[in-house]
């Protein structure tokens, strides 16, 4: 398509009416003298409706709008890693450099270095036929990611020249027979899914080593998750805790609509966490968007996509990947604000009517996939959602539920009680809970949905019987009923809350999650034998090792200690009397 | 060159639509002169190549198809100087204390560009209020935006005060300024406020933006603008470090969803625009330090819950923005206790970076998470006791009703005027845990209990 020049007609906030453009639908354009990155929205008679990235104030009718033939790209290529972008893909300490502290206007900046030189050592060579999403070639992205360079999708053809040896992104290292010239870098517009050979079954689990996620609501890998919470339930924690420890090669973080310290604290902690399991930076395996919610809404917007197209460019290269949206109904809010300025006809609360298709679009990225090149790779997603005043049947949060399988419901009584993760155990579910009971059997403990299950019962009966003593009192309750009640304050305090900030605690490996949780049914079993023996309650209950065993979660070689517990624990029950 | 228009088509609300014009910028500002010659001003919110739609600050009573407008080819910019500290400005930036006009050194655009959080510094600097109920359990940190969500009849402006007059760093000494920006507030209000600022000599180091109820709407918008913009003038022009106190943020949003009414806006919750959010993202963000700066704002928003309802979209939108919120509470105002602010639902999201070693002291997340735990869960005791009375309850939950009930008499009660160190607030936490079986402090480590419990400290 040829790129012409076109004129502003109207601007409206950050909508804009142009005329004379020849554009499609969500190709990109800049607006005005000083060139706003916009996309193109509607198409209405002669004007097309652009949507503006950038703050529009200044902006006349009779400005020139430059399209650019293209839709909203995705620069891919090494180089991602590390890096902190804003919704639209430029790199913010770029940003800094180029305007300050306060992000000003019209900035263009690539995703990714053009002038930086990667070593490129090829895997094909000359004669060889390539397909698309094959590996031409690796380069060392950062010391444990190797990085491969692929045929882009729907490209095919037979090896040519290949090159080796040190190149910038833009450099040709590949030359195919029929002439087309292949360098590192491949752009992709961020609203079209990149191609996939075949979904896989969920049937890994992602670990996270939060105890109430993995051994109450456990994730898939390749699966979705929301977490919905009022404000205040403790979901941003929660969310950045799950990028620190989940068991993924590579962390997408989408920061959509979120408070600017809190990114901040995100920019600066990051770069500080190490990776449990390499003893590296874990900023190294991690891409970050953070389009607060003062920056540009359209960008907002368009960050989601940005992130999940990023994330799937490493996904085609056989990583797993997590990408973590925060949140998601601050981008369903910008779609809400854009659609507003539209005069779109609003659907539900003014949400525009199209709100559920494009959830379900977003989350229909995930999955654990076979690669074109046919390898493995992941993409699971943790979306939150903010539902206004914690309630739980606005659209947003009911649009995520028919499409997500696991539902941490965050709780915000539990945040008031300090009971962190404030994830409450009666509401949340996860549908993964058979797809991936083989896995556990085999690889942690062939009891291990046994003890969750009784676990649950315990929890659930405890629900029950709370009730009533919220109208009795529990001193009314016969003695075994006010046993369980014990147990499961054991079952929540020792077991489901969990400190993100105690060195320790913070992370729980699946086997030290079944051991914690085997020696608290353990102390029910002795307990309700010693009720059967007819030992008061008041005496099973001040049985000191039930207190030695609630700190036995804060250490690190946390077994010694344990059988110690569980040894005195025997001895304290065959004693007592 | 900048030419006046009497083009004027058709007057509605606030809005005025111009016809025929040169091509006119978004958010220009706009001059309009009455046919006696008063000079109103406005800004414009819609341009196109047929009609360009001004909203005007000061009402658009008086306005006229003769009335001229004029273009000035510039967006709002607030005249800024060191001699702004100690002035009384209304909502629209201009002298209300009989003084001169500001002599600007500069000029700054009043619509705060986004500060990329790459350039910001996290936020770790403790400030102490004085009042336990935010030191202790809701501790502010400097940079935060921390709103107090109050209702109506409630002593919330006494608490604004308060903090105003005891916040300080500890241990430094450094140059301050509060930033006052009143939007709707009554007459009477405003005089508590002022008399209060002259009482202390607070007056000194403050800058006062009044638009007080009987002001125009419309006027309002433009009020927290100025007030942040001056403020970022103190903080990164100057190194000050700049406190932000804005009332009535609801006054504020309600002049939002009366012009997006006037401008026939598709309404989104209870009639509020659907841009709302985006709004107050906008100020309240542009609290906070940047990296290599001196200056740091904190910024503290009232608002006033319509019918004390936190799902109200004016509470809910700025508590996903804000950094937690103190909620104060009518229950524990009618209890006669002073601040009246309930902790269970108030929450400082960035307490723990200000806090524990090297901040305050090592066990105030422990001290905090316990008393928290234990005051929420006699909370929920009350309830049953109004069922079964007191002798049903076991002896673990009559000690945890007694805890509650005590917490609010020592630690959340306190004087108008008493402020209190961090140190007090957490050796009045302890006292309060003493009275508790020393087995059920399971939040706090074994070693901090050791240091800290009075049991052992009055044994060194």
């Amino acid at each position: 398509m040829e790129v012409g020049t076109g004129k502003v007609h109207r601007v409206a906030g950050p909508v804009v009416q142009a005329t004379g453009l020849k554009s499609h639908m969500y190709d990109l354009v800049l607006v005005g003298e000083e060139g706003l990155m916009s996309e193109i929205i509607g198409i209405a008679g002669d004007k097309h409706v652009i949507q503006v990235y950038e703050d529009t104030a200044g902006v006349k009718p009779g400005e020139p709008v430059k399209e650019t033939g293209a839709p909203l790209v995705a620069q891919l290529g090494p180089g991602i890693l590390t890096s902190i972008y804003d919704g639209i893909q430029r790199p913010l300490p770029k940003l800094v450099e180029a305007s300050g502290n306060f992000i000003s206007r019209g900035l263009f900046v690539d995703g990714i270095d053009h002038k930086k030189k990667w070593e490129f050592t090829p895997v094909v060579k000359k004669g060889d036929k390539v397909e698309p999403g094959q590996t031409l070639g690796t380069v060392q992205e950062q010391l444990l990611i190797k990085h491969k360079i692929m045929m882009p999708p729907g490209k095919r053809g037979t090896v040519k020249e290949i090159h080796s040896g040190n190149f910038t992104v833009e450099d040709t290292i590949c030359v195919l027979e029929d002439g087309t010239e292949l360098p590192m870098i491949q752009y992709w517009p961020v609203r079209r899914a990149r191609p996939s050979r075949a979904k896989q079954a969920p049937t890994i689990p992602l670990r996270t080593g939060q105890r109430v996620i993995d051994g109450f609501f456990s994730l898939a890998k390749g699966g979705t998750a929301a977490i919905p919470g009022g404000f205040g339930t403790g979901k941003t924690v929660m969310q950045q805790t799950l990028s620190k420890w989940s068991d993924v090669d590579i962390v997408v973080y989408v920061g959509c609509g979120e408070r600017g310290n809190e990114m901040a604290d995100l920019l600066h902690e990051f770069p500080e966490l190490v990776d449990p399991r390499t003893n590296r930076p874990l900023m190294e395996r991690s891409i970050v968007y953070a389009n607060t919610s003062n920056m540009p809404v359209a960008a907002r917007e368009a960050s989601i996509y940005t992130g999940i197209t990023t994330a799937e460019y490493y996904r085609d290269m056989g990583f797993d990947v997590m990408m973590t949206a925060d949140s998601t109904s601050r981008w369903a809010e910008a779609m809400r604000e854009l659609s507003s300025r539209l005069e779109e006809m609003p659907g539900e609360e003014g949400y525009p009517a199209y709100l559920g298709a494009r959830l379900a679009d977003f989350y229909e990225r995930s999955g654990r996939v076979t690669t074109l090149e046919g390898t493995e790779g992941s993409i699971s997603i943790v979306g939150a959602v903010s539902p206004p005043g914690g309630d739980f049947t606005e659209p947003v949060t009911q649009n995520t539920l028919r499409i997500t399988k696991v539902f941490w419901a965050l709780d915000s009584k539990l945040t008031q009680r300090r009971h962190f993760p404030s994830i409450n155990w009666l509401d949340s579910y996860s549908l993964y809970d058979l797809t991936l009971e083989p896995w556990f059997v085999e690889n942690v403990s062939p009891d291990w949905n046994k003890n969750k299950r009784r676990a649950m019962e315990i929890l659930q009966e405890n629900a029950e019987l709370e009730e009533i003593v919220m109208l009795v009192g529990s001193d009314a309750l016969p003695e075994d009923q006010q046993l369980t009640l014990e147990v499961a304050r054991m079952i929540i305090n020792f077991w489901l809350a969990q400190s993100a900030f105690h060195p320790v605690d913070t992370f729980c490996p699946y086997k030290k999650q079944f051991d914690l949780l085997k020696a608290i049914l353990s102390f029910r079993d002795h307990a309700f034998e010693a009720l059967a023996r007819g030992i008061p309650t008041d005496v099973i209950l001040k049985t000191p090792s039930k207190d030695a065993l609630a700190k036995v979660r804060l250490l690190e070689d946390y077994e010694p200690e344990l059988n110690k517990v569980l040894a005195q624990m025997e001895s304290e029950f065959k004693t007592m009397s | 060159m900048t030419k006046e228009y009497k083009t004027i088509n058709e007057i509605k609300g606030p809005l005025l639509f111009v016809e025929k014009t040169e091509p006119i910028g978004f958010n220009e500002l706009v001059e309009i002169r009455t046919e006696t010659g008063e000079l109103k001003r406005g800004q414009v919110l819609d341009t196109s190549n047929e009609v360009v739609v001004v909203q005007v600050f000061e009402g658009t009573g008086g306005l006229g198809k003769e009335s001229t407008v004029k273009f000035t080819g510039d967006v709002i910019k607030m005249p800024l100087s060191p001699d702004i500290i100690g002035r009384v400005l209304s909502g629209s930036g201009q002298p209300r204390d009989g003084g001169p006009p500001i002599v600007p050194d500069v000029s700054k655009d009043i619509s705060g560009a986004a500060i990329n959080p790459a350039a910001r510094e996290k936020p770790r600097a403790f400030i102490q209020t004085g009042i336990s109920t935010i030191d202790g359990t809701n501790t502010l940190v400097r940079g935060q935006k921390l709103p107090i969500f109050s209702g109506a009849g409630l002593p919330h402006n006494d608490v604004a005060l308060q903090i105003a007059r005891q916040a300080k760093a500890l241990g430094e000494a450094e140059s301050f300024a509060v930033v006052f920006c009143a939007m709707g507030i009554t007459n009477e209000e405003a005089q508590h406020f002022m008399a209060d600022f002259e009482r202390t000599g607070a007056l000194e180091r403050a800058v006062v933006f009044l638009n007080l109820a009987d002001d125009p709407a419309v006027e309002r918008l433009l009020t927290p603008q100025l007030g942040l913009t001056t403020a970022e003038y103190l903080a990164f022009d100057l190194d000050m470090h700049v406190l932000v106190i804005y009332t009535d943020m609801t006054n504020y949003c309600e002049a939002m969803r009366q012009m997006g009414a006037a401008r026939e806006e598709v309404p989104g919750r209870r009639g509020y625009p659907g841009y709302m959010y985006t709004t107050l993202a906008i100020q309240y963000e542009r609290a906070g330090i940047i990296t290599g700066k001196k200056g740091s704002i904190t910024q503290f928003p009232i608002l006033t819950m319509p019918g004390d309802d936190i799902t109200h979209p004016i509470p809910d939108l700025s508590g996903y923005i804000t950094e937690g919120q103190l909620i104060v509470s009518r229950e524990l105002h009618r209890k006669g206790i002073y601040p009246p602010i309930d902790i269970r639902p108030s929450l400082s999201r960035l307490m723990n970076s200000g806090i524990g070693a090297g901040h305050t002291r090592e066990d105030h997340r422990a001290v905090s998470d316990q008393l928290y735990a234990y005051y929420a869960e006699g909370c929920d005791l009350r309830g049953l006791v109004a069922i079964v009375g007191k002798e049903a309850l076991s002896e673990r939950d009559r000690l945890v009703l007694e805890f509650a009930d005590a917490f609010e008499r020592k630690f959340v009660n306190q004087g108008r005027d008493e402020d209190r160190s961090i140190f007090d607030t957490l050796d009045i936490g302890w006292n309060l845990l003493s009275a508790l079986p020393e087995t059920m402090l399971t939040r706090i480590d074994d070693h901090l209990i050791k240091k800290y419990h009075p049991r052992y400290r009055k044994k060194e």
